[in-house]
C-alpha cells in the first residue's frame, strides 16, 4: 500500500558508512526501516560531508535537526539530523551525544539550512554548536532565560507576563498558578513495566514479610 | 548647502504587524536606498510550545495540535502525525480510511494554495483574485465541516483510520463543486497570469536555482518551481497516492512567477485526485478494529463489560506507543511537513519534533531577497507561502 524504503540498499550504505568511519561511527542501526547512524560528535562535519558527497550516499538535503534530552544519562542531550537522498529516494537519520559544555561543530559549511535548526536546538536544549557565526536564540522571547524543551524545565515556566496599566510598560513576574499543577499518571502498574508494590497491595506485602 | 550627498544605510523594522507580513513576522530589513543588504526574520512571536505541550498528553490528545499548527493546512499536519504512530505501533488501516485521507488531504492543499496565491496576488496589488477565492476556500471548509463537525481545526484523522465516516451527499457535492473549481481556476488565471502588473512584480524575482534550493532545504512548490521533480506524493506515496494518477508541475527559472504557476497547476491536479478518490472509494470500515487503539462503539458499551473497560482505560491511559523513534512526512501544501517522534513505550510522546515547511523557507529569505528592492520583499514572502502558526509552533 504506502512506499516502503529499500531495506536492503540502506543496509549496505550502513555498512559502508561503518567501513568509511571505522573510528567516529559508533553504531548503525536498521530499525522501522529506518536508518540511524550514532556517531562521535566530533566527526559531524566529515561524517555529513561524506553523507552528501558520496555517490552511493547523496543526501542532498538536510531535513531537520533537533535536540532530545535524557536527563538522566550522561552526556544528556542527542543531536539528530535528518537527511533526504532525492537521488536515491532514501533516508537516514545521524545522532551524536553530548552535554551542555561541549559544542557539537557547526554544519552550516556542509548545508545552509542548518542555521536555523541549530539556533533553535541552541535555544531549546542549550547545545552550543561551535562556527555558528549567528548563534542567537530564536523562538523565544527576547531576554528570555533557560532551555525551555529540556525536561527539568516546567512546562508552566518561571515568568508570565502582563500589561501594567499604571507603568504602561509589559512587565514580567514570576508564576503564579491558582491551582497547583497536575499531571495525571495514568500509567497502569499492571502493564509495561514492574513495580515493586502495586498501589494497594503495601498490606500484602509487609503480611508476607513477617510471616516470612 | 552641503554639495555632496552623504548615502547611508539604514534599518527598518517590517511587521510585526504589517499586512504583508502574513501573520507576525518581524523582518529587521538593512537597506541602502530602496536596496535590501541584508533581512534578519525574527520568529518566535506566536510560539506556543507545541512540541513542549506534546510531551505532556496522552498522544491521542495532541491531535488537535497539529490543527493548530498551519491553520491552512490542518489534515495534512494530523495526517503526518497520524502515520508516526501508526510506524511505531505497526497497525492496518482499512481502504476506505486511506480514500478518505487523500481525498481530504487534497481539499486542504486547495484551502492551503487559495490562501496563498490570492493573497500573493493581493500584495502584489490584485484583489479581485482574494475576493473570488474566499469563495471558494469557504467551500473547502464546509467540506472540513461535513466531515468533522469543525470548520478548520478538524481532529479528524485517528491513528488506525479516520474517525467517522463522511456523511452521505457529501460525495455528490463535492464533485459537483469540481467543475465549479476548475472554471474559478481558469477565471483566476485569466485575472493574473498574463496581467502586466502581476508578472512584472514576480518574474524574475527571488530566484532560486537548483543547487540553492537543495542547498536551502526547500521542499513543496518551492522546491518544484526551481525545477526538480520531487513530490513526496509520487516518490513516497503514502495513504492511496499510488492508487491515482496525477502530474507534478515542475518550475523553469525559480522565481516567484513559477512558485505562483506550480501552485495553480496543482489546483487543477487536486481536483483530478479529488474526482478519482471519489469515484474509487467504496463502503467499508474507516478505523482499524483494535480495541486497543480504536475505542469501541457506543452500542456495545451498553452491554460488553470488556467494551467499556477498553472505552475508559482508552480516554483515560490512552495508547501506549511501543518503544521507538520514528520520522513520518507528507506532503503538504507547502512542502515537507514531518513528525519526529520518540516513544518510551508509555502513553505519552518522549520527544515530538515537528519538522515544518515555511520554517525552512523563511530561513532562506535573507539568501532570496538580497539585493533585491523593498517592494520586491513584499512578492518574495508572498510567494513563499508562510504560515506562522508552523513557522513558531
Amino acid at each position: 500500500m504506502s512506499w516502503q524504503p529499500d531495506v536492503a540498499t540502506l543496509g549496505d550504505l550502513a555498512d559502508t558508512i561503518a567501513a568509511a568511519f571505522p573510528d567516529d561511527v559508533i553504531t548503525t542501526q536498521l530499525s522501522r526501516g529506518e536508518l540511524t547512524v550514532e556517531i562521535q560528535p566530533g566527526a559531524v562535519r566529515r561524517v555529513l560531508t561524506w553523507l552528501r558527497d558520496e555517490p552511493a550516499a547523496h543526501f542532498e538535503e538536510l531535513v531537520d535537526v533537533c535536540g532530545v534530552d535524557y536527563p538522566a544519562r550522561l552526556p544528556r542531550f542527542d543531536v539528530v539530523y535528518h537527511l533526504l537522498s532525492l537521488a536515491h529516494n532514501q533516508r537516514c537519520r545521524v545522532k551524536l551525544a553530548t552535554d551542555e559544555d561541549t559544542p557539537v561543530p557547526s554544519v552550516i559549511s556542509v548545508y545552509a539550512s542548518a542555521g536555523w535548526f541549530e539556533r533553535e536546538t541552541w535555544d531549546m536544549y542549550g547545545v552550543l554548536f561551535a562556527d555558528h557565526d549567528d548563534l542567537r536564540r530564536l523562538l523565544t522571547d527576547y531576554g528570555f532565560e533557560g532551555h525551555p524543551l529540556r525536561k527539568d524545565f516546567p512546562l508552566t515556566g518561571f515568568v508570565e507576563m502582563r500589561y501594567d496599566e499604571a507603568e504602561k510598560r509589559v512587565v514580567y513576574e514570576p508564576v503564579q498558578l491558582r491551582q497547583d499543577w497536575r499531571s495525571f499518571d495514568f500509567l497502569s502498574p499492571w502493564e509495561g513495566g514492574t513495580p515493586e508494590v502495586l498501589p494497594g497491595d503495601e498490606k500484602a506485602t509487609d503480611a508476607a514479610e513477617t510471616k516470612g | 548647502m552641503p554639495t555632496d550627498v552623504e548615502m547611508r544605510s539604514f534599518t527598518m523594522n517590517f511587521g510585526p504587524q504589517h499586512p504583508a507580513a502574513h501573520g507576525v513576522l518581524r523582518l529587521v530589513l538593512e537597506l541602502d536606498g530602496e536596496v535590501v543588504e541584508r533581512a534578519d526574520p525574527h520568529i518566535g512571536l506566536l510560539h506556543r510550545g507545541t512540541e513542549k505541550l506534546i510531551e505532556y498528553r496522552p498522544y491521542i490528545q495532541s491531535i488537535p495540535y497539529f490543527d493548530r499548527l498551519d491553520y491552512t493546512s490542518m489534515l495534512c499536519q494530523e495526517h503526518s502525525y497520524v502515520l508516526a504512530m501508526e510506524k511505531l505501533l505497526g497497525v492496518e488501516v482499512p481502504e476506505r480510511a486511506l480514500w478518505i485521507r487523500t481525498l481530504m488531504d487534497e481539499v486542504t492543499r486547495i484551502g492551503n494554495h487559495l490562501l496563498n496565491v490570492c493573497s500573493m496576488a493581493l500584495d502584489c496589488g490584485a484583489m479581485t483574485p482574494l475576493l473570488w477565492g474566499f469563495e471558494h476556500r469557504e467551500k473547502t471548509m464546509e467540506w472540513y465541516e461535513r466531515v468533522s463537525g469543525a470548520r478548520m481545526h478538524a481532529n479528524y484523522y485517528r491513528p488506525g483510520g479516520v474517525n467517522r465516516d463522511m456523511p452521505e451527499g457529501l460525495a455528490e457535492d463535492m464533485m459537483a463543486w469540481t467543475d465549479d473549481f476548475l472554471k474559478f481556476v481558469d477565471d483566476m488565471e485569466s485575472l493574473l497570469t498574463d496581467n502586466r502588473i502581476f508578472r512584472q512584480r514576480t518574474v524574475d524575482i527571488g530566484v532560486v536555482n537548483k543547487d540553492d534550493a537543495l542547498r536551502w532545504g526547500f521542499t513543496g512548490p518551492m522546491l518544484r518551481a526551481s525545477g526538480v521533480p520531487w513530490d513526496l506524493r509520487k516518490a513516497q506515496p503514502y495513504a492511496m497516492y499510488d492508487q491515482v494518477a496525477f502530474d507534478v508541475p515542475v518550475g523553469t527559472n525559480g522565481d516567484c512567477f513559477d512558485r505562483y504557476l506550480v501552485r495553480v497547476e496543482e489546483f487543477r491536479q487536486s481536483i483530478y485526485i479529488i474526482r478519482q478518490c471519489l469515484e474509487k472509494m467504496q463502503p467499508g470500515p474507516v478505523r482499524t478494529d483494535d480495541k486497543k487503539i480504536t475505542p469501541p462503539p457506543r452500542a456495545e458499551m451498553k452491554r460488553s463489560m470488556e467494551a467499556l473497560i477498553h472505552h475508559f482505560k482508552l480516554y483515560t491511559e490512552g495508547v501506549h506507543v511501543p518503544e521507538g523513534e520514528v520520522y513520518a512526512a507528507v506532503e503538504s501544501g507547502k512542502g515537507e511537513f514531518g513528525v519526529y517522534l520518540v516513544s518510551d513505550g508509555t502513553n505519552r510522546p518522549y520527544r515530538c519534533k515537528i519538522r515544518s515547511p515555511g520554517y525552512v523557507h523563511l530561513q532562506a529569505l535573507d539568501f532570496m531577497s538580497r539585493k533585491h528592492q523593498l517592494a520586491d520583499v513584499v512578492a518574495i514572502i508572498g510567494a513563499t507561502d508562510i504560515v506562522f502558526g508552523e513557522v513558531d509552533r
